[in-house]
């Protein structure tokens, strides 16, 4: 989606001062929410690249947030590794990582891959359960630290927060200039038409497995940033369902939009925290919500936005002409 | 003459059926071959198995005198040999211009430096020309999927040629296109060819088009050659009429 000039970045910048000055209105527990909003926008922004720009359904990304997040804190809490480098790893981890994960994908593609994906969650999971020695089991790791940049600690709330927004602006602005640069095109060409791709130069494998690799390393980011602002993980946060309500993430905020992420993240996170003051109807309320939206609009909140701010074209025309063409 | 494709005994089995059987010829640097034949002769086979999208069960390819038998479709393209589809096969959710920048980068230097580089990987103005070459200036922005019938197919071809390639393969290419159009896209394609000295092999079912465009022609059936010649030759050949009659 173009920004749409002037009103746009007008925009962008009153969100930018939003998020900045957002911790001074905020009690601790607000920061943590706002800061937990940015971690899993990371993650979902890395979906969205799988799956909403190449078309790569993957039910793996939180088993990515889940070795990100331990190999964050393993390193960190238990060999004393500065958080630079056990961030930097994470991230190269699950590249590698995704990037083998990305050979099952030149095989079988829909929900046969949704099904190889999803293995490898639970078989993360597991590992993540089972393998004590490293992973504390089902006790999980406490005492994450949070890090110390260049001399400015981020133990309180607000600075970790700020820690979190300047990685999801860095992220962001790396995916902007990817989804724009000729891979970006490459990867929209693997979503929509991989035959006619190929026949034009693409190197489909290639390409796929970029997607792939890319999308993990940002799940890893993500996960990275997970262990020190929760200080204390286990497996359980990291099973099926996290990569679940990423999915949902991305296909409420609009699958394969920039911007969708970042919205998906809001419903997913704050959303239910808002409704909480409906007590026990919270999760009716949200599941009644979340399916609205899909009936009414499938391609999520920016799908409904792009269609409600566009004015109605004579597309629907030319589309009838083309199917009642031989 | 430099010889640009050579086909030698190719052959391709779905199973017990035989699609394609041994079928040879070659083709000369700028020459139009067109290929004719009755529905199910094996035209559409023929052209997936020189361009690596099927494996062909028997024979060679060799393109400006390289083996390139059953090489991925994607190593062949970036060697200078383009291609359209029987069926449309345009990106709908991306633009005009962004299909026709698509069908080139990959063209643009190493795939490294088109992740740092420009975002129309320098394509912009190029595809603007092709825009204007085959007079879709009008819907240079608009989503492809948006387009109509005959105007897709323009984008298409247009796509096959903006790598500048040295030989390319359209299926059915006037299928579907009305008249105006056609006249059109024969004009585009004769001008292509000699500008840029590229060459075509065409699968058509319009006969009228077909004999305007070509300098030579095979005529396809049941997966074997039948005849070849000049468009007056095959023309006049009891055999093929038959084919077709017998059809
Ligand atoms: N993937 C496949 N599997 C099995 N059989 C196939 C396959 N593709 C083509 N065929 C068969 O091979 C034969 C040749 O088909 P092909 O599409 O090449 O014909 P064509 O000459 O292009 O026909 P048309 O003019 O209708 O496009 C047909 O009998 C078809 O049914
Ligand atoms: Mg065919």
């Amino acid at each position: 989606m173009r920004l749409a000039g002037r009103p746009g970045a007008v925009f962008l910048a009153l969100v930018a001062i939003a998020l900045i000055v957002a911790p001074m209105g905020l009690k601790p527990h607000g920061v943590y929410l706002i800061s937990m909003w940015a971690v899993m926008s990371i993650a979902a922004i890395g979906l969205n690249l799988t799956l909403g720009y190449a078309g790569q359904i993957s039910l793996a990304q939180a088993a990515f947030v889940g070795i990100g997040a331990y190999c964050s804190a393993i390193l960190t809490a238990k060999f004393g590794w500065p958080f630079g480098g056990a961030f930097a790893l994470a991230a190269v981890l699950c590249f590698a990582i995704g990037w083998l994960l990305g050979y099952p994908a030149l095989r079988v593609q829909h929900h046969y891959l949704a099904f190889v994906t999803l293995a490898f969650t639970t078989l993360v999971y597991l590992v993540l359960r089972n393998e004590e020695k490293w992973t504390g089991g089902t006790y999980g790791i406490s005492g994450i630290p949070r890090p110390s940049l260049f001399g400015w600690s981020t133990k309180g709330g607000p600075a970790f927060y700020y820690l979190c927004l300047f990685v999801l602006a860095v992220v962001s602005w790396l995916t902007w200039r990817l989804v724009r640069s000729p891979w970006g095109r490459a990867f929209m060409a693997l979503r929509e038409n991989p035959l006619r791709a190929s026949s034009l130069g693409v190197d489909t494998r290639r390409y796929t497995l970029m997607a792939f690799a890319i999308g993990s390393a940002l799940g890893g980011v993500a996960g990275a940033l997970y262990a020190p602002l929760v200080e204390y993980i286990d497996p359980t946060p990291f099973a099926l369902g996290l990569s679940l309500n990423l999915l949902l993430m991305v296909i409420v905020g609009g699958s394969g939009y920039f911007f969708g992420p970042y919205l998906g993240a809001i419903v997913s996170v704050l959303l239910p925290e808002w409704l909480r003051v409906t007590d026990s109807l919270y999760l009716i309320i949200y599941a009644v919500a979340v399916m609205l939206l899909m009936v009414v609009c499938p391609s999520g909140l920016l799908g409904l936005a792009e269609r409600l701010l566009k004015p109605a074209r004579k597309e629907p025309v030319a589309r009838a002409a083309a199917k009642a063409a031989p | 003459m430099t010889q640009v494709l050579e086909v030698r005994g190719l052959s391709k089995r779905f199973g017990g059926i035989s699609a394609v059987e041994d079928v040879s010829f070659e083709l000369n640097e700028g020459e139009i071959l067109g290929i004719i034949g009755p529905n199910g002769s094996g035209k559409s086979t023929l052209f997936n198995c020189i361009l690596g999208q099927l494996q062909p069960s028997a024979g060679s390819v060799h393109v400006d005198g390289r083996a390139v038998t059953g090489m991925r479709p994607c190593d062949l393209n970036r060697l200078g040999v383009s291609r359209t589809f029987q069926l449309l096969q345009v990106f709908p959710q991306l633009s005009v211009r962004e299909n026709l920048i698509l069908a080139g980068q990959e063209h643009q230097g190493t795939m490294w430096s088109r992740l740092v580089g420009r975002g129309d990987a320098g394509l912009t103005d190029a595809a603007e020309r092709m825009i204007e070459f085959f007079r879709l200036g009008h819907l240079a922005d608009e989503k492809a999927g948006g387009l109509s019938y005959g105007q897709q197919k323009l984008l298409d071809a247009a796509m096959a040629f903006m790598s500048g390639p040295r030989l390319v393969l359209l299926d059915e290419p006037a299928g579907g296109v009305n008249l105006t159009m056609l006249a059109d896209l024969r004009e585009r394609l004769l001008a292509i060819n000699r500008e840029q000295n590229a060459t075509f092999v065409v699968i058509e079912h319009n006969m009228e088009f077909v004999m305007s465009l070509c300098t030579r022609i095979l005529v396809l059936a049941e997966g074997r050659i039948i005849a070849a010649g000049t468009p007056e030759e095959v023309r006049g050949n009891r055999q093929v009429i038959e084919a077709y009659l017998g059809n």
